[in-house]
This record gives C-alpha cells, sequence and structure tokens, in this order.
C-alpha cells in the first residue's frame, strides 16, 4: 500500500516538475487521436446520413456489419494494418508504418464503427417532420442533409467523445504500427507499457493519471457544453 | 454526368483529404525530414535504457534520425525480413545463422555479451547454491515435483531468453514442451522478463533472467530473489547488429545502417555499452565484446563466445560481408 501510495505522489511531482517528455507524450497523445476523430468523421458521416436517411436493400446488413465492428479488438486491428502497411504487405510502397500517420489511420479506422453507429442513430432519431418540412420549403439535397445533421448533432458530439476516448485509450493499434519510437510515435498509452516493463513505475503513473485526466476532462466539457445548448434553446 | 447525392461528394471529399494527408507523410519524411535509420531491437537491450544513451550519442555526432522498434527477437527478425527496418539487434545465433543463410541480412557483427542467471528465492528451497546450471535445474525439477508448489516461472513467450530457456531444460536432459505441460510447479508467464521476474517473486520460485532486467529490478527493491548461477558457459548470452540485404530492400537504408554499426563497434560505442548502468549498479549490464574477440582475452569468456555464436570459426562468414573496409578490420 505504501508502494502505491508513493508511486502516486512522486508521479505527481513528475506531473508538476514538467518534465519535458511527460508533456510531450500527452501533447502527441491528443494530436494523434484528435486527428483520427477528425479523419474518422470525415468519411464516417456521409457514410452515416447514407444509412440514416435512405433506403436500400441490405441496409440491416451493414448496420449490422458495423454494430459488430464497434468491439473490434485493438490488437487484432493493430495486426492487420501491420500485414498491410509492412513493406513486404500491399500497401508497403506507401511507406507508412512506424508513422504518427500510420497511427492515426488506424485509429480513425478503430473508431469508425462507433461513429457511424452512434451517428445513424442519431440521423434516424430525426424527427421525419423536419426531413420533409427541408424539402417543401425548397431545400436542395444538401441543404435539407445539413438540417439534418445539425438536428442529430446532440449524437454526432457524443460519437465524438465516445471514439476520441476509445482512440486515446487504446494501445494495439499505437503499439503494432506505431512502434513506440520515443520522440516519433511514442503516445501514452505505449509509453505506459514500457515504462512499466522498464520498472519505471512513477513516469507509467504520471501518464496513467494524465490519461485517465484527459477522458474525464473531454468527457465533462462535452457534456457541459450539450447542457448549455440545451439550455438556450 | 451523373448527379451525386450529398453522401457521395462528402465520400469523395473525404478520399481527396485522406489521399492528401498520406502523400503529405510521403513526401515529408522523403524531403523534409532527417534521414531516419530504423532499428528493430530485443527488449532487453531497449528496457535496460542502453540504447537511448547510444542513440543520444550518436545522433550528436551524425545528422539521423535514430528509431528503434523494441520487441521479441523473433519478430525483429521478421522485421528485417520484411525490409521495415534498416538494421536489427538480437540475441540468438542460431536465427542469426538462419536469418544470413537465407539471405535477408548482411553484415553481422558481435557488439556485446553477458550473462542470463537463475535466480530464486534466498532460502533457495530446492538447494542450487554452488551447483552449475544442469545440476540445479535437476534439482529445481524434483523439488518441484516433490513439493508440489510452484517452482520455476518460464517466460514462455518464444522470446530470446525463453529460447535459452528450452535449450537449458534440453541440456539437463528434460524436453520443454513436456516439462511446460507439468501442472502445479512449472508456470508460463507467457510475458516479458519484468511480470516474469515479478511473478517467480510472488510465487517463491525460480526462473530464468537476464543481467540486465534482474539487477535493474533488485537494486530498486523490487525483488528479493538472489542470482545462484551466474557466468557460466551455458549461460552466455550474445548480442549481434546486422543490416538488412539491400539487394533484396533497396529501400533500406544500408548506408547509415552501416555508419552505426561501425559506431558501435568504435572505442567510444564499446565504452558506453561497458560503462551502461555502472553507476547505479556497480557492476557493467553488457561487457564489450570487439576488443576482446581482436585480443582473445579475457578468457575463458572469449573462448565461449566463439564457441557459442560463431558460424565456420568467425562471426560473419565472408560471403556474408557486403560493406567493404571498416567492420572486420
Amino acid at each position: 500500500m505504501t508502494n502505491i501510495l508513493d508511486g502516486i505522489t512522486k508521479a505527481f511531482e513528475l506531473i508538476f516538475s514538467g518534465d519535458p517528455r511527460v508533456y510531450e507524450v500527452t501533447f502527441r497523445s491528443l494530436l494523434v487521436s484528435g486527428t483520427a476523430i477528425l479523419i474518422a468523421a470525415l468519411w464516417s458521416i456521409p457514410i452515416a446520413l447514407f444509412l440514416g436517411t435512405r433506403n436500400y436493400r441490405g441496409k440491416l446488413f451493414i448496420k449490422g456489419f458495423f454494430t459488430a465492428m464497434i468491439g473490434l479488438p485493438t490488437v487484432g486491428l493493430g495486426l492487420i494494418l501491420f500485414l498491410i502497411f509492412s513493406k513486404a504487405g500491399p500497401l508497403g510502397f506507401l511507406h507508412l508504418l512506424y508513422t504518427p500517420t500510420a497511427i492515426i489511420l488506424g485509429e480513425a479506422i478503430l473508431i469508425t464503427p462507433l461513429i457511424v453507429i452512434l451517428t445513424t442513430r442519431a440521423i434516424e432519431d430525426v424527427d421525419q417532420e423536419i426531413k420533409n418540412l427541408a424539402k417543401t420549403l425548397g431545400a436542395s439535397e444538401a441543404e435539407s442533409s445539413i438540417a439534418v445533421l445539425r438536428e442529430a448533432s446532440g449524437g454526432v458530439f457524443l460519437a465524438g467523445i465516445a471514439s476520441f476516448n476509445r482512440a486515446v485509450a487504446e494501445l494495439g493499434v499505437a503499439q503494432l504500427v506505431g512502434g513506440n519510437i520515443a520522440g516519433l510515435t511514442e503516445v501514452l498509452t505505449t509509453g505506459i507499457a514500457l515504462e512499466t516493463a522498464r520498472g519505471n513505475l512513477e513516469l507509467s503513473i504520471a501518464w496513467t493519471i494524465i490519461l485517465l485526466a484527459v477522458v474525464f476532462g473531454i468527457t465533462l466539457a462535452t457534456l457541459l457544453i450539450e447542457a448549455y445548448k440545451r439550455r438556450r434553446k | 454526368m451523373t448527379h451525386l447525392h450529398t453522401w457521395q461528394k462528402m465520400l469523395i471529399a473525404a478520399a481527396i483529404i485522406v489521399s492528401t494527408i498520406i502523400a503529405g507523410t510521403l513526401i515529408y519524411f522523403r524531403y523534409f525530414a532527417r534521414r531516419r535509420l530504423v532499428i528493430s531491437t530485443t527488449t532487453s537491450l531497449y528496457e535496460t535504457g542502453l540504447l537511448n544513451e547510444i542513440e543520444k550519442a550518436y545522433e550528436a555526432k551524425y545528422l539521423v534520425d535514430v528509431n528503434f522498434i523494441s520487441v521479441g527477437t523473433g519478430i525483429a527478425i521478421q522485421h528485417a525480413q520484411n525490409g521495415d527496418v534498416d538494421l536489427t539487434l538480437v540475441h540468438s545465433p542460431t536465427l542469426e545463422n538462419t536469418t544470413l543463410t537465407q539471405g535477408y541480412c548482411v553484415d553481422r557483427k558481435i557488439v556485446a555479451y553477458n550473462f542470463f542467471t537463475i535466480v530464486g528465492p534466498q532460502s533457495d528451497p530446492a538447494g542450487i547454491q554452488g551447483l552449475n546450471v544442469t545440476e540445479a535445474l535437476k534439482k529445481i525439477v524434483q523439488y518441484g515435483r516433490n513439493q508440489s508448489i510452484t517452482a520455476w516461472i518460464s517466460r514462455g513467450d518464444n522470446s530470446g531468453t525463453n529460447t535459452k530457456e528450452a535449450s537449458l531444460w534440453q541440456k539437463a536432459g528434460y524436453n520443454y514442451s513436456t516439462l511446460s505441460a507439468e501442472q502445479t510447479w512449472f508456470i508460463n508467464a507467457s510475458q516479458g522478463m519484468s511480470e516474469t521476474l515479478l511473478k517467480a517473486e510472488e510465487f517463491s520460485a525460480y526462473t530464468l533472467s537476464d543481467k540486465g532486467t534482474y539487477l535493474a529490478y533488485k537494486t530498486d527493491n523490487r525483488i528479493t530473489l538472489t542470482a545462484f548461477i551466474t557466468e557460466e558457459y551455458l549461460l552466455l548470452n550474445v548480442y549481434s547488429a546486422m543490416a538488412v540485404n539491400q539487394t533484396l530492400h533497396p529501400t533500406a537504408n544500408f548506408a547509415d545502417a552501416i555508419t552505426f554499426m561501425k559506431f558501435l563497434i568504435s572505442d567510444e560505442g564499446q565504452q558506453l555499452i561497458e560503462n551502461y548502468g555502472k553507476a547505479k549498479y556497480n557492476q557493467s549490464l553488457f561487457y564489450a565484446a570487439v576488443q576482446p574477440l581482436k585480443q582473445d582475452s579475457p578468457q575463458p569468456y572469449v573462448q565461449w563466445m566463439k564457441n557459442y555464436a560463431f558460424f565456420n570459426g568467425t562471426e560473419c562468414p565472408p560471403q556474408y560481408r557486403t560493406a567493404g573496409t571498416g567492420l572486420y578490420d
């Protein structure tokens, strides 16, 4: 018990000492996962718009597929991407393995199902009236799509938090396609794994505290913004 | 042109943006970033922190970005075969020999050595103090089978250390896979060295450890295990560097790989290896190998190294030497 308390105390000392490595890795983690969300949103929102507003054959199958993919094990996805990005693999010519871009793409793929499903749900919940109204008022297809997305923004926001938390807290993809290279692809989770193996527990605990603070902080901030917006309505 | 739906336009935009990002990464690393030298390495070298020191010293001298990927010896060599790295630092002479023969790597150079050690509870319940490795392993098996309590923790993860363990069991007259199926006294940690040491501590059991990880944990008072058997031929651990074959992987950074290798075997590099951790642990974690091999001393270590890690009487048979001068003279 004293060991744990001692470790936590030292971890806090480390956090407030301004050790550059503590912050560098934290900053990279936020940047990588944040970019992953933006990229995933780029392709997930149109997919959700398609799934949520149209009726096609096989729609149930596609939705089922994405729903199942939410539980994709990160290390499994990491392995698949490693094999694809490896120089011996099909996309080896892109030289993406062991770059931050590889982690960003991997995490974007990882959270795509989550964003697609949550956003589709939100779009489906938008009142049919609004969809029809926009059209009867003579809105173009693009304008009515934007109107629907705006109505569904609460759900899209929630998808954002959930997927950011999953991206920033995952280890498998970052480890396998990032390689935990110091100063280039070391992020919070891979750093924690390495420093624990090195017996450097203060640093692992410090990063764990930061990771928890990030996850809690972002969730809280998003919920507060949501509540504020709802009250203004 | 057919009319496109909004979601289709959005998807096309997404595809364009993602392609731009990928192209940007390519261009950045090709033209703007410092040259990269990617090295796959065994965990024991990286987790002790030695390679970080070497990286600092090297990057201060050369305008190259050295990137280490720390993995088990098996996958480190796999990386070299795929061409995902430029250089590999490993500790499994048999695997290294195969890699050279198959043509995936060239220019092997022995850079350092140390010893594995058998550690166990201070009270030494199996009574292995003062025995040689094979005798000690026999005692541990006897003790475990008779007492039906956890007596041995195995890495069980196909790492370099695990391979060494399997060969030690064989030398002692046992079959590793048969033993690891035996209940109660034999446990597979299926994890890295540090986790395995912590398990041995928890169960008051014996295990095989590399010296570096053991000393780090012992000095930090995280374990009370004692090292019983050290510095014996069978426990020798030899680290080598090999460059990826550039005829097979023309995009590999062969020139920098050889420069890095030359730095490792230079007096400065060898000093770094020999002195690493001396202040903290009161002894070297790794010993320099280059001068000893040249001067044939200290014995019997050099002879052991030659018996254990030389192929046809040399660290790298001439047909696998491609880098010209500077490595083997």
